[in-house]
């Protein structure tokens, strides 16, 4: 489903790489935990899998295709099959939470009909019924999240990617927007979350993926988040 | 493509960046006016051109004490002359009577102007207009009857430098005015991807096409190019009713120059309209290619 084979991203501004050799594979329907510090080279490997960069070498393949020699024009193609949330939400400001979702299918050209119809079900899955009216800042910074979860799932991605989801909510919060993940991930949507909350890491048991200074540390199928922490 | 989206996205940027908007308009159709003056001018001096050089290209002037033995000795000469292809005699009185049309909106120059004060000429047509100077040869001025021999190609060469230079001057000014409309365009069409880079960055993400993200900016710009195209083409009408059909309508009456028609005023006001839509549509592509990441 997804693998890196020998990956290495080099920033022309830094002399330490981002990612040094890195090899990896997640199954489809995983969830998967990409832990470490700042800098670790945990949002490098998201936007190698998003293809927002190119690896300096080695190899990336989503779904059976190679990013590296993927053209222009078939990115998009590729980020219809995945979904992005991220710890600032990206909500935009001036339309309400079911605008929010519906520019997702507006702008890859959706029939207004199925738009209509799948808008107000992905909403009621993250629990946002009722809501549907209402402008991102009249909501709670949970809410908010729920909004752009929905947004993501959406278009029924095959993964979904998450940077920090939690970073900005308080734990109870953080909890509910788990729940949310592991439901959609029990759809068989893939789910890749970095993350810096331990007690999240630590209860889910999960497979935990550490990086440090771009180099794979630990990859554990029901890890937490440190030893003896 | 959701026509509805598109369009409504091309709304709320023009609406957004206003005032960047106006100036990129007016820069735009100042531009475009003077370009579409330019290619009128350059018209009007073709027409010109033709019905000029096909007319009269020598004209000899008689004396006034000229005799009749003298005048019907140039006739037969200008009968006989192989350089000579036609030529019509012009008498006093036809000379008064083209010059009260030629001046009719000037009346007091009609008036101050005794009847018997121009010459009688004749107005010859050669088979090479190049070929004037045998002509002058064979009629010195001032001898038999001859007072002046005169070059109407000269005098028109010299007219039609000016309008040239007129024409060329007008487009010179129109060029430099495209460079700060383009240059204008690029930096609204920056402005505007950068308002909108939450809205064009979620559009990436969940893989809206290049196509579909570039869309409402290169139709924006096309937007301003067409109405600044439109209101350079309010200027021309102006310019026409107002300028050329009222202040030059003597000497178009006279036939001394060539008016403006509908048919001019429509084919360049496409031709200038058409051209501010695809110049400002491509600077803006080029701007997105070029400087924003979408």
């Amino acid at each position: 489903m997804i693998e890196l084979q020998h990956v290495t991203k080099l920033y022309p501004a830094s002399g330490r790489p981002a990612l040094d050799d890195v090899s990896t594979e997640i199954d489809k329907g995983e969830f998967v935990f990409l832990i470490g510090s700042s800098g670790s080279g945990k949002s490098t490997f998201l936007r190698l899998l998003l293809k927002e960069d190119t690896p300096t070498s080695g190899n990336v393949v989503v779904n059976g295709k190679v990013l590296n020699t993927m053209s222009k024009w078939q990115v998009p193609k590729l980020r219809r099959t995945m979904g992005c949330v991220f710890q600032d939400f990206r909500l935009l400001r001036d339309r309400t939470v079911a605008q929010n979702v519906a520019f997702a299918l507006e702008v890859i050209n959706k029939p207004t009909r199925t738009i209509k119809r799948v808008v107000p079900e992905v909403l009621e899955m993250v629990g946002l019924e009722g809501k549907a009216h209402r402008l991102p800042n009249e909501l709670s910074g949970g809410e908010q999240q729920r909004v752009a979860i929905a947004r993501a799932f959406v278009n029924r991605p095959l993964v979904l990617l998450a940077d920090e989801p939690t970073g900005n909510l308080d734990p109870e919060t953080s909890e509910g927007i788990m729940l949310l993940l592991e439901r959609i991930n029990r759809t068989g949507t893939t789910v890749i979350m970095a993350t810096h909350d331990y007690h999240i890491v630590d209860s889910m048991r999960r497979r935990v993926i550490e990086l440090n200074g771009g180099v794979i540390t630990r990859d554990q199928t029901r890890g937490v988040y440190g030893v003896g922490r | 493509m959701r026509v509805n989206f598109v369009l409504s996205e091309v709304a709320t940027g023009l609406r957004r960046n206003l005032t960047m908007t106006v100036a990129m308009i007016l820069t735009t159709a100042i531009s475009l006016g003077l370009m579409g003056t330019g290619i009128l001018i350059a018209r009007m001096i073709s027409d010109m051109k033709e019905i000029y050089y096909d007319k009269v290209q020598v004209s000899i002037f008689l004396a006034d004490g000229v005799t009749d033995e003298q005048r019907s000795a140039i006739e037969t000469e200008l009968k006989d002359s192989p350089e000579v292809k036609s030529y019509i005699y012009e008498s006093k009185d036809e000379a008064y009577e083209r010059f009260q049309q030629q001046f009719s909106q000037q009346p007091e120059l009609v008036q101050n102007t005794p009847a018997d004060a121009l010459p009688e000429s004749f107005r010859v047509e050669l088979v090479n207009p190049e070929r004037y100077p045998v002509i002058a040869e064979e009629f010195p001025n001032g001898e038999n009857g001859v007072d002046q021999v005169r070059d109407e190609g000269d005098f028109l060469d010299r007219l039609f430098s000016l309008l040239n230079g007129a024409r060329n001057a007008t487009i010179a000014v129109a060029v430099i005015q495209a460079l700060a409309a383009l240059l204008l365009i690029s930096n609204t069409i920056q402005l505007a991807a950068f308002n909108r880079r939450n809205e064009t960055n979620i559009m990436r993400l969940v893989g809206a096409s290049r196509w579909y993200t570039q869309l409402p900016f290169i139709l924006e710009a096309a937007f301003a190019g067409l109405i600044g195209g439109l209101l350079a083409v309010g200027g021309l009408v102006l310019t026409k009713v107002l300028f050329v059909d009222r202040t030059l309508a003597g000497p178009i009456k006279a036939g001394i120059i060539t008016g403006i028609d509908w048919s001019a005023i429509v084919s360049t006001g496409a031709i200038i309209t058409v051209g501010g839509v695809a110049l400002a549509g491509f600077a803006s592509y080029v701007t997105l290619r070029l400087y924003v990441r979408l």
